[in-house]
């Protein structure tokens, strides 16, 4: 087992026309068992035409009408990428990958909102996407540095979950499922979500969480896990040396108003018995130390 | 994204938020021709920075006369005011606000920000105007309030006018106060605000709502849509750095210490960046090259690292996964070539085409010092710097 996803998902891709969508569609199929996965591209303008063989639906009720799809990777532009989750949500799909960066906070609030009392799950935007090795990647992660195992990985960086990864790699250690959820401040899942659900997976026995400055989500998450987490958990906060004020490239990797800093997450995750390292070389090492 | 206060009240006003009439001015002449059509017999001069804290340096004056207008605009025109959030170098003025004296009967505090964790819009209002919503969140947060707004109802009547209740305005002026709040969150979400601030909020002796300061910033993700806020954006309250990295799509962000780093990914960016604290040293910057960094970016972002004059090494950090590391290395070897490099590099790769990129360096001929890890890379170039 796995967490979100796994070799039977289906997948549909919006924004299958564009350069993005086209180029991580390719890599995705090509990686496991993407062939069985990804089934279906939707493009208003392009229904009836096909990438690669993957057909077009004008759609995302149509695709998932005539594919079976559950899922679906949103490589949309940044102002018309809000629209498409909420297209994704309205069809019922059961969950809806946002890749794209630079999504207007406003549109995610009001998205945020539709999505009340819908079963849609949403990870993203900005977000690498979820990978489980050697079954299925849905998103822009290089595939070939995981490998299957036991180790979930929860990160809102891209390459900083790569990092993560390639350290796990070393030690011999191969993942169940990655889930990156993304730098944005307004999104779909939070580090708790996916806690929850590895903590749930019979397949995953140790988890490695990644964070960053800004929001209060790692604690949160911190939190939840001192109550419930039947599993170790390792940590590391990005962000020690940021100044606060200062978007650090993501949206929400800020520290405002004397909030979000990396020193106050790494406390509260270690009163919460969550084993941390202020060095990001150590991830990897202080995972195999908990096991 | 920041504007100045002036800017803010300006699109306020378009909101129906009443702040005093005022100007901006360029020069003295412009500062006195201004408090002369305001009329009345007092005004204030204001700084114009994207800073807070101006009154504190000096840079906000009440004056009672046309000729102490002069004078004060000319002290403070031109003037490098410091204040707790300018740093010690503190900032040029360049532009004053010249507005009507206001009649003050009490302070408040109304802002907005997007919260987390409700993942909603928060009206936070408070009755201790003029103090910084941190300090009165740390001392006594019970005199702060707050209401995360429903985005499908927008900020109620009703909602708002218990907050202003709250808040002690008196009960002749709370319908204009609601009016004041539905303003500024029409003005918020309207313009893609990321934060504003109304601090203070005063209420007159005749019972007006007025803003009589206006922190405004934005969210640059939906700037496109918003031309004419783009148009305030002042590039003398930025940094010349982040500016022209932001032409090669480079994130950049200037820190006070003398190691260079540049990496993938924003994470992997600030990670390296505490990896070299941790070892002893400062980072010279934040430097997030994208995914989809080309040989001319790297060298865009060596030369942009090199001017500072305080940078005394460099440290490379690159995870390739879609992006492959035998053409980082390309776009380094270029780099290294083109600004001819002085000062020690230590480059760490990994990922993708990692033995090739490795391979290149070796083959360069230049000093490039590999390292294999974080750990290892930022030790290398805390010890070589120390040593050069």
């Amino acid at each position: 087992m796995s967490i979100l996803i796994d070799k039977h998902t289906k997948v549909m891709t919006q924004g299958i026309t564009g350069k993005t969508g086209q180029f991580h569609t390719r890599m995705c199929r090509d990686y496991a068992n993407g062939k069985e996965c990804f089934v279906a591209g939707v493009n208003p303008n392009k229904a009836g035409e096909n990438f690669e063989g993957i057909p077009i639906f004008g759609t995302v009720k149509e695709a998932k009408q005539q594919t079976g799809a559950t899922a679906s990777v949103i490589y949309v532009p940044p102002p018309f990428a809000a629209a498409a989750i909420d297209e994704a949500v309205d069809a019922g799909l059961d969950l809806v990958i946002c890749i794209t960066e630079g999504v207007p906070v406003r549109d995610m609030i009001n998205t945020r909102y539709r999505m009340q009392g819908k079963h849609t799950i949403l990870v993203g935007p900005n977000c690498p996407g979820v990978i489980t090795p050697e079954e299925i990647k849905i998103g822009i992660m290089p595939g070939h540095i995981h490998k299957k195992g036991r180790i979930g990985v929860v990160s809102r960086s891209g390459t900083l979950t790569y990092e993560a990864v390639g350290q796990l790699m070393e030690l011999g250690l191969g993942q169940s499922t990655c889930v990156g959820i993304g730098g944005d401040p307004v999104n779909g899942m939070k580090h708790i979500d996916v806690m929850r659900l590895f903590n749930a997976d019979p397949e995953t026995d140790a988890v490695i969480m990644v964070g960053e400055i800004g929001g209060e989500d790692e604690e949160v998450c911190a939190r939840w896990i001192k109550d419930n987490m039947k599993k170790p958990v390792v940590g590391f906060i990005a962000g020690v040396t940021a100044p606060p004020g200062k978007r650090m490239g993501h949206a929400g990797a800020i520290i405002s108003g004397g909030k979000g800093t990396a020193q106050e997450k790494l406390a509260v995750m270690e009163e919460c018995g969550i084993k941390v390292t202020r060095n990001p070389a150590e991830m990897g090492r202080l995972l195999k130390s908990v096991l | 994204m920041n504007i100045h206060e002036y800017q803010g009240k300006e699109i306020l006003r378009r909101y129906g938020v009443q702040t005093p009439r005022g100007q901006a001015c360029f020069s003295v002449e412009d500062a006195v021709r201004v408090a002369q059509e305001l009329g009345g017999k007092v005004w204030v001069v204001k700084a114009q920075i994207h800073a807070g804290g101006r009154g504190k340096g000096g840079g906000v004056k009440v004056v009672k006369s046309l000729e102490d207008v002069r004078e004060q605009a000319s002290q403070i025109l031109g003037m490098t005011l410091i204040t707790h959030q300018t740093g010690p170098e503190g900032r040029l003025v360049k532009r004053l606000l010249v507005e009507e004296g206001a009649d003050i009967a009490k302070e408040l505090y109304v802002g907005m920000v997007v919260d987390r964790a409700t993942q909603r819009i928060t009206l936070m209002a408070s009755s201790e105007g003029g103090m910084e919503i941190e300090e009165v969140a740390a001392n006594s947060p019970e005199k702060i309030h707050k209401i995360a707004i429903d985005p499908g109802a927008g900020l109620t009547s009703l909602d708002a006018a218990t907050v202003a209740r709250a808040i002690g305005i008196p009960e002749g002026s709370v319908a204009e106060a609601v009016r004041f709040m539905q303003g500024l969150y029409t003005a918020f979400t309207e313009c893609d605000a990321s934060l504003a601030e109304i601090n203070p909020l005063i209420i007159t002796g005749d019972g007006r709502v007025l803003a009589l300061d206006a922190k405004l910033n934005f969210d640059s993700n939906a700037l496109f849509r918003h031309p004419d806020i783009v148009a305030m954006r002042d590039l003398d309250e930025e940094d010349p750095a982040e500016i022209e990295a932001s032409k090669f799509d480079l994130s950049y962000i200037s820190l006070n210490g003398n190691i260079g780093c540049l990496v993938n990914g924003a994470g992997l960016a600030m990670a390296t960046m505490d990896t070299i604290k941790l070892f002893g040293a400062e980072p010279a910057n934040f430097l997030d090259v994208g995914g989809g960094a080309t040989a001319q970016k790297v060298t865009e972002a060596f030369k942009l690292m090199l001017k500072n004059p305080a940078v005394k090494g460099i440290l490379v950090n690159i995870f390739g996964g879609i992006m492959r590391c035998d053409t980082i290395a390309e776009g380094v070897i270029a780099a290294v070539r083109e600004v001819n490099l002085s000062v020690p590099l230590v480059v760490r790769m990994k990922g993708t085409n990692e033995d090739l990129g490795k391979e290149l360096l070796k083959k360069s001929g230049l000093p490039i010092i590999s390292a294999d890890n974080m750990a290892d890379a930022a030790r290398a170039i805390v010890t070589a710097v120390s040593s050069h």
